[in-house]
């Protein structure tokens, strides 16, 4: 006899340990690929996580068989032309029966692709950047505060009183109060009306009295009904951020530099996405001038000349002005270059930031990509070095891995950075 | 022709149904045509149940392993892109014989999988010698649910990685833990854990850290028994280094043996494939027709099994798209469907090429060598001409010294025997494996390894070879030296994996 049972309520998903183990395992190769991935991503799409492809040789299992060479004869089906004797070409690099043996299945020569769910993929993102959990700090301070409803409580301002709830109170407390004598009072009535006319009506009399005191004596509204609409202060961000990427393009900014900003704006990008429902971006390059663009043009067009800093400042004072009013927008600008300015540039520029942007932004940052010697300031850094507003900060980064300190560094408060 | 009272119409399936048709199955398989099985156990499982029930070899239950992740992953992928649908059913060797049914599958594939898995198979299983004289059933799930909590305290106990590592080099010897001449005795699951709790005991009693100080002289003779010389050449390698292999440690060699004794479990379902599922899906087919001249199913019913049918069976010519080498369901199915034929039906080629059954009962015939073949001897003994021209065969051969490859034999009279020898080798194991055989190991001087390849027609090792040699020498812990050897015996080439 067979037995049958439903096991569809059983456990599911048994095999999530094992997958688990394997992203471990092949963790270099797959954030090899991530990083790969970011590379091609857009900044805002970076969060988005997404497949995986691995080459099917680094994640073969190992099996002995038989390799090409020696004799052999196989048997096929199928055949409808040859006949014995016939000689046919050896097809390019014989191969051997690959597939022969049940193990791999299907698993072909194709390369090995997966999909990695969006926290596996932002965990090993940040992996990349040595990251070991997402920053706690906070990027500038939150100003805003905004009431918010917080039920209600025993005290209060008179202007904040819930007449609905302190009558419900009052009438809860009456019920509660009363019940018991008026329940009493019924009682006698009941009896009185029964038997009209008997004898020792003076008793009842008297305690009808003392019962009637008693509902009376207990007040229409008291001061413990009292119901205030309770409001709390809780810090509110602004909605909305915008972001300017400005960098240099001059020609020494080559294909390493730039992804070394890339990797600065996506993690700051991050950053206030997690702070702000919205966030823009504003890509703003510069040479001799300066002119807002996309992001792809950003990234990859090669566009060459002489250096001007301050022309990209200006660009950004501009556009703020014409598009992001500073008090609906929170503003955060970082600027990428490898600091080679010329002649009175630097100083200009410092002059400007400090007295025309300074002023607007939350915060500031200034990332130096350049190999040179730790010692040696580039002249914009120099000038730079002289700023001083507790929302600015620069910094030298020069390889992948010094990102992620670099941005810690650069955004930790000041309380924060006696904890740590 | 009997009046048609279906059991159920439509796709739908519920419990009740799934009993009447399993109770009207059986009454055919068992009842009419004999089939002997173990009970069944049907299981009713989603979809995603069946990607994990893939992920780890078609087991209920299995030690944790990144493999099986990536097998899981292999297979998500594969069916969320809908290149492949998954499999209707899995079925596991055991008393009772488990089945898996997805709660997808219609009704008419509901029946047609009880008739496949539950009756096809699961006779098999208790019939077929060599499930009989390698697979404990009764055993298999325990033995499963002990691997798994083992490895888990030997992970907890020694750190996942290490035992990661061992597992990893276990894997890639696996086709080498099979013992093939002879079956070891089989534990059951009581005297498997009591003597496990033995060895745990004896383990606890030698640990103390007084011993630990003694001079390494002293310890001489302790610790695993250091096998003499060997004997006779070993070609089990897992077994020999669980037994024999100096420096492993007590839990270490207890992966060994799990992973051996799953390779030996799963030893003769690699060895009857073709049989296998040639008789489920010989008896599905028959099964349901049956049914269908019972009048228990309707037309509606047999149009979807037989569609389905079909798929399973499809055999694509060697020059086609997406052919993936033989189709064991076309080649059994095939095969036995024609020696119920030759029983039943036998033409004079059939009555000269296989005298001894041509008209005779077919039921008999069948059962026979279900029994006592395996996919290699039931082809040599089986293949008839007439299927050896229904499938068009051809045999090529590869010859290291010719510049091209050469028709060998094709279909037709010269070369139906030489086609079935051929096609009868390319299912013998030799054909598939390199062999491999310890033959040695130098005991009182460095301790190292001599592992013989012996070559089979001249054909190297793939190139997989070095990692795999290397992870048997991390087992061994000292030198392992690999010699290839040729049908003479003369030794062509050595290669040395020197221990770090």
């Amino acid at each position: 006899m067979s037995i049958i049972i439903d096991r569809r309520l059983n456990d599911r998903n048994k095999n999530a340990a094992n997958r688990a183990r394997f992203m471990r395992r092949y963790k270099a190769q797959i954030k090899h690929a991530v990083s790969d991935m970011v590379a091609e991503r857009s900044i805002k799409d970076v969060e988005s996580g997404g497949k995986v492809k691995l080459p099917a040789r680094d994640v073969s299992e190992p099996h002995l068989h038989h390799g090409a060479g020696g004799d052999r004869e196989m048997v096929l089906p199928g055949n409808r032309e040859f006949n014995a004797g016939d000689r046919l070409k050896r097809p390019e690099q014989g191969g051997g029966k690959g597939k022969g043996d049940g193990e791999g299945g299907g698993e072909g020569e194709d390369d090995f692709t997966f999909a990695l769910s969006r926290e596996e993929f932002m965990s090993l993102f940040f992996d990349d950047l040595e990251l070991p959990h997402l920053v706690r700090t906070q990027v500038g301070d939150i100003k805003e505060v905004k009431p918010q409803r917080a039920g209600y409580s025993s005290q209060g301002s008179p202007t904040n009183l819930s007449i609905v709830r302190t009558m419900r109170q009052a009438l809860g407390r009456r019920i509660a109060l009363q019940s018991g004598a008026k329940r009493r009072l019924a009682e006698i009535e009941a009896l009185q009306a029964d038997s009209a006319g008997a004898e020792d009506d003076e008793v009842d009399e008297a305690e009808l009295d003392l019962l009637r005191q008693r509902i009376k004596r207990v007040p229409f509204l008291d001061d413990i009904d009292l119901r205030f609409r309770n409001r709390i202060m809780v810090p509110k961000p602004m909605s909305q951020a915008v972001m300017f990427c400005l960098m240099d393009v001059s020609a020494s900014m080559d294909e390493h530099r730039k992804d070394l900003a890339k990797r600065f704006y996506i993690l700051l990008h991050l950053f206030l996405s997690r702070k702000y429902e919205r966030v823009e971006i504003v890509f703003i390059r510069h040479t001799d001038n300066a002119d807002e663009v996309d992001e792809q043009t950003f990234f990859n067009d090669r566009k060459t000349g002489g250096t001007v800093v301050l022309s990209a400042l200006e660009l950004m004072r501009e556009i703020i002005e014409a598009r992001y009013p500073s008090e609906q927008w929170n503003i955060y600008g970082a600027q990428a270059s490898d600091g080679d300015a010329f002649g009175a540039d630097p100083e200009r520029s410092r002059g400007f930031l400090e007295k025309h942007l300074l002023p607007l932004v939350r915060h500031y940052a200034y990332i130096e990509v350049n190999d040179r010697e730790m010692s040696r300031l580039s002249t914009l850094a120099s000038t730079y070095q002289r700023v001083e507003a507790p929302h600015f900060s620069m910094v030298t980064v020069r390889e992948h891995r010094d990102i992620y300190p670099v941005f810690r560094e650069l955004f930790t408060t000041d309380d924060a950075r006696t904890v740590t | 022709m009997t009046k048609r009272e279906p059991l159920s119409q439509g796709p739908d399936w519920n419990f009740e149904l799934l009993d009447r048709y399993d109770q009207a199955i059986k009454e055919i398989a068992v009842d009419e045509f004999g089939l002997d099985c173990y009970p069944n156990q049907i299981e009713i499982i989603a979809s995603e149940q069946m990607l994990d029930a893939y992920a780890s070899v078609g087991m209920p239950i299995s030690y944790p392993h990144w493999s099986f992740g990536k097998q899981f992953i292999i297979q998500e992928e594969q069916y969320r892109k809908g290149a492949q649908g998954l499999a209707y059913e899995i079925v596991i060797n055991s008393d009772p014989c488990i089945s898996y049914l997805m709660e997808e599958n219609s009704m008419p594939l509901q029946g047609l999988v009880i008739a496949h898995a539950c009756y096809g198979h699961n006779s098999f299983f208790k019939g077929n010698y060599l499930f009989r004289q390698w697979t404990s059933a009764d055993s298999i799930v325990d033995y499963l649910v002990f691997a798994k909590n083992y490895v888990r305290r030997c992970e907890e106990r020694y750190g996942v990685e290490a035992v990661e590592d061992m597992f990893d080099a276990c894997h890639a010897l696996r086709d080498f833990g099979v013992s093939r001449y002879h079956r070891p005795p089989q534990l059951s699951i009581a005297e498997e854990l009591a003597r496990q709790r033995e060895r745990d005991e004896y383990e606890w009693q030698r640990h103390d850290e007084i011993w630990s100080t003694v001079p390494k002289a002293s310890t001489k003779g302790k610790g695993p028994k250091a096998a003499g010389s060997v004997e006779e050449s070993q070609e089990n390698l897992l077994y020999f280094l669980e037994k024999c292999s100096p420096k492993l440690a007590g839990w270490q060699r207890e992966i060994i043996r799990i992973v051996r004794k799953m390779g030996q479990y799963f030893y003769p379902q690699g060895q009857t494939k073709v049989m296998n599922e040639g008789w489920a899906t010989f008896w599905h087919y028959t099964i349901l027709n049956r049914m269908y001249d019972k009048g228990l199913v309707d037309d509606g019913f047999m149009i979807e099994v037989l569609a389905s049918h079909s798929n399973v069976i499809a055999q694509r010519g060697f020059d086609e798209r997406g052919y993936g080498g033989f189709n064991p369901y076309a080649l059994g199915f095939a095969m036995f469907m024609d020696i119920k034929r030759i029983c039943e039906d036998p033409t004079d080629e059939d009555r000269h090429w296989f005298p001894d059954i041509a008209g005779t009962p077919w039921l008999p015939v069948l059962d026979f060598a279900m029994r006592n073949y395996k996919d290699e001897s039931f082809i040599r003994q089986y293949l008839s001409p007439r299927l050896i021209r229904h499938f068009h065969l051809f045999a090529l051969s590869d010859h290291e010294g010719k510049e091209y490859l050469e028709v060998d034999s094709i279909h037709n009279e010269a070369g139906y025997r030489r086609v079935r020898q051929l096609l009868s080798d390319q299912y013998n194991r030799d054909g598939q494996l390199p062999d491999l055989q310890i033959t040695g190991f130098d005991q009182d001087g460095d301790r190292t390894l001599t592992v013989q390849h012996r070559m089979h027609r001249n054909r190297p090792l793939s190139g997989d070879a070095d990692v795999v040699l290397n992870h048997l020498r991390r087992l061994w812990g000292f030198d392992v030296r690999l010699e290839s050897v040729n049908q003479d015996g003369e030794v062509l080439a050595e290669q040395m994996y020197e221990a770090s």
